[in-house]
């Protein structure tokens, strides 16, 4: 009612003024609608905005396409993470590492990366008596290098053997993905490139200079390469009898 | 008339000092091997990315346990208001607390962030196993100092047994706690057992009396006080019925294993692998920490022998490291079984049956626990009044009146 009267208490110009002004705006707002839906596919989310659980970031690996011998994903991971040995193998850190399998019975003999598989419900969160071991809304299992006391729980509980603890002070460390002596670490999917809208070191060098065997993206999205995949073909969890409901999905075991 | 217990400070001539200095030595060792290892980093150590609880581990877990478990003596005064041990609850709830405070010294010192021990008391993930013990190792800290206080106190004496019967509840609470830290781990065979929690009371029913018997032993030889037969016989005979018990425990955990077809290989491996943990269970557990102590304490001819039952308390201890040695390194060189049906290899150590060789800094870490523990006894039973002057049988367990006269001419 009173939108009426001050409706009525404008004068022809204004009025014509104010109904220019509201058609600029809705053309305006639908020539940006789509830019702003696409800018928010590519870039997930703003970085100053807090993760969601509307998104499960997941990795399925094509153990048909990945070839023994071959690891770029490791090499990949080291380089990104500045991880790099210091010539003490029963030490040294491997967040990604190619795991050769044989068929007791048959002989047969597949390969494949095995890293952090990122839980649902991570058996080193569950046991980490800080907190440090966590898993963030969005499925990405990480560690709090800040309180973490360096006790070694989470690589007890772990049945993935995807942790490695830093047992020597450490140089030449990347910015974006820090490590301590003294503090346990392992693959984090690359959170730091997964923030702005890019994926995992290893899945990008797999892709470009590998056989393609990794596919990452989110789980929760049914329209997205990964959903398609693995609503398509047979996949499984490794120790899917635990029922961790793992964000890593293997094609071909 | 019912004789009166006098608790009394110890001497302590040279010898009481000596001994004092020489765990003052090893502590100091101690403190010197966990420097060392903070400062270079684990790699200098024999853990590694495959065994990563060690030599300081096996160590802290077996303190940790035998302290809940010397309260034996504390328990059976308060809870079952059996009057004979009730002088020597004071001793009882003094290792309780030194023993649990060595065996997190080390535990502590062997974090990869000792610094960040505030973080551990300041943050807590309630989910965890490890954050219910940090309540639980200093809750009952607090429960046996104030039982302790109850009990030496004369006025508040009669508060003393609800104390007395918290602290049992905890202590129970506490060790299957730490039992439970490695029953929860569900992706190792070596541990994943709801036993876990169990046999660690009844193993720390057995080595808290042990050192319990040890320890009282040597302090009333020491100190030229009287310790009567009846005292020492009761509890021998009460460890005796622990040592038996953990073994009962330990067949029951490894036949229930071998039960399960997922868990024969790592059966196989411990029992029958020919390897430096067969040995040790068989020989350092079964044999000299289990059946040897169970022959020398119901042997008649050495059941009676303080040097005997001293032999036998030895053998339950070094038996019970020898345990916690299978069960804590044994248990984390069994590779983990992440493709069931399938031969595993990597980089990473995948599918291969780990090695561990403890390095001396970390040998000197856990010893260095141990004299801490040893070390605060002495200092406590020095200046406070935690040993009753005399332990005769006539004075902890009277006769009725009528064959007083005979019980005295007996002990004489």
């Amino acid at each position: 009612m009173s939108e009426a009267h001050e409706d009525d208490s404008l004068s022809a110009p204004e009025r014509a003024r104010r109904r220019f002004l509201t058609q600029i705006a809705a053309v305006t707002g639908a020539a940006l609608a789509p830019g702003m839906v696409l800018f928010q596919v590519a870039q997930a989310r703003a970085l100053d905005q807090p993760v969601s659980s509307k998104t499960r970031w997941g990795m399925l690996v094509d153990t048909t396409k990945c070839a023994r011998g071959c690891d770029i994903c490791v090499k990949a991971c080291d380089i990104e993470n500045g991880i790099h040995s210091l010539g003490r193998p029963e030490t040294d850190a491997q967040w990604i590492r190619k795991v050769t399998l044989r068929d007791l019975h048959t002989g047969y003999v597949q390969s494949l990366p095995m890293m952090c598989q990122h839980c649902e419900y991570p058996p080193c969160e569950d046991v980490c008596p800080t907190g440090a071991s966590f898993r963030r809304a969005d499925g990405i299992v990480l560690v709090d290098r800040h309180i973490c006391i360096g006790c070694r729980y989470c690589m007890m509980a772990c049945p993935y053997k995807a942790r490695s603890f830093v047992a020597e002070p450490l140089h030449d460390q990347v910015p974006w993905s820090p490590r301590g002596i003294g503090t346990v670490g392992g693959c984090t999917f690359c959170v730091h490139r997964v923030d702005r809208g890019h994926k995992p070191a290893c899945v990008e060098a797999c892709a470009a200079d590998g056989p393609g065997a990794l596919v990452f993206g989110d789980l929760m999205d049914p329209e997205s390469g990964i959903s398609k995949m693995l609503a398509s073909q047979q996949t499984s969890e490794v120790r899917a009898d635990l029922r961790l409901n793992t964000g890593v999905r293997y094609h071909g075991i | 008339m019912k004789p009166r217990i006098h608790y009394r400070e110890l001497e302590g001539g040279v010898g009481f000092w000596a001994l004092l200095a020489a765990f003052g030595v090893l502590i100091a060792l101690g403190l010197a091997a966990a420097h060392y290892m903070e400062t270079n980093g684990h790699w200098v150590t024999g853990m590694t990315n495959q065994v990563v609880w060690g030599m300081p581990h096996v160590f802290a877990v077996f303190l940790i346990v035998a302290a809940s478990g010397v309260l034996n003596t504390a328990s059976v005064a308060s809870v079952f208001a059996r009057a004979p041990y009730k002088p020597l609850a004071p001793l009882s709830g003094l290792l309780a607390i030194t023993l649990l405070i060595g065996g997190l010294a080390v535990l502590v010192l062997d974090l990869g962030h000792p610094d960040r021990l505030i973080v551990a008391i300041t943050h807590f993930n309630f989910r965890s196993i490890f954050a219910w013990n940090i309540f639980l190792y200093t809750g009952f800290l607090a429960i046996v100092a104030v039982y302790l206080w109850l009990n030496m106190e004369r006025r508040m004496n009669r508060y003393s047994r609800p104390v007395g019967f918290l602290a049992f509840i905890w202590r129970i609470t506490l060790t299957t706690g730490t039992g439970s830290i490695f029953g929860f781990l569900i992706a190792r065979d070596s541990y994943d057992s709801a036993l876990m929690g169990p046999m660690f009371v009844i193993m720390s029913f057995s080595f808290g009396l042990a050192i319990y018997l040890l320890v009282l032993m040597a302090s009333y030889a020491g100190s030229g006080r009287p310790l009567g037969d009846a005292t020492v016989r009761r509890l021998k005979n009460l460890l005796g019925v622990f040592v038996a018990s953990v073994l009962y425990f330990l067949a029951v955990f490894h036949l229930t294993n071998i039960y399960w077809a997922a868990h024969i290989d790592f059966e196989k491996f411990i029992l029958f692998g020919g390897n430096v943990y067969t040995w040790l269970f068989w020989g350092g557990q079964v044999v000299l920490g289990g059946l040897i102590p169970l022959a020398l304490l119901y042997w008649p001819r050495t059941g009676g022998s303080r040097f005997w039952i001293s032999v036998a308390c030895a053998l339950v201890i070094l038996g019970g490291l020898a345990l916690m040695y299978v069960i804590i390194i044994g248990g984390q060189v069994w590779p983990l079984d992440l493709f069931p049906g399938k031969a595993v290899s990597s980089t990473f150590y995948d599918g291969v049956i780990n090695t561990y060789t403890p390095s001396l800094p970390e040998i000197l870490l856990g010893v260095g626990g141990v004299a801490l523990s040893l070390a605060a006894t002495m200092v406590a039973i020095k200046f406070l009044p935690f040993l009753p002057a005399s332990l005769e049988d006539a004075i902890v367990e009277p006769a009725p009146a009528p064959a007083s006269a005979s019980a005295g001419a007996q002990h004489a």
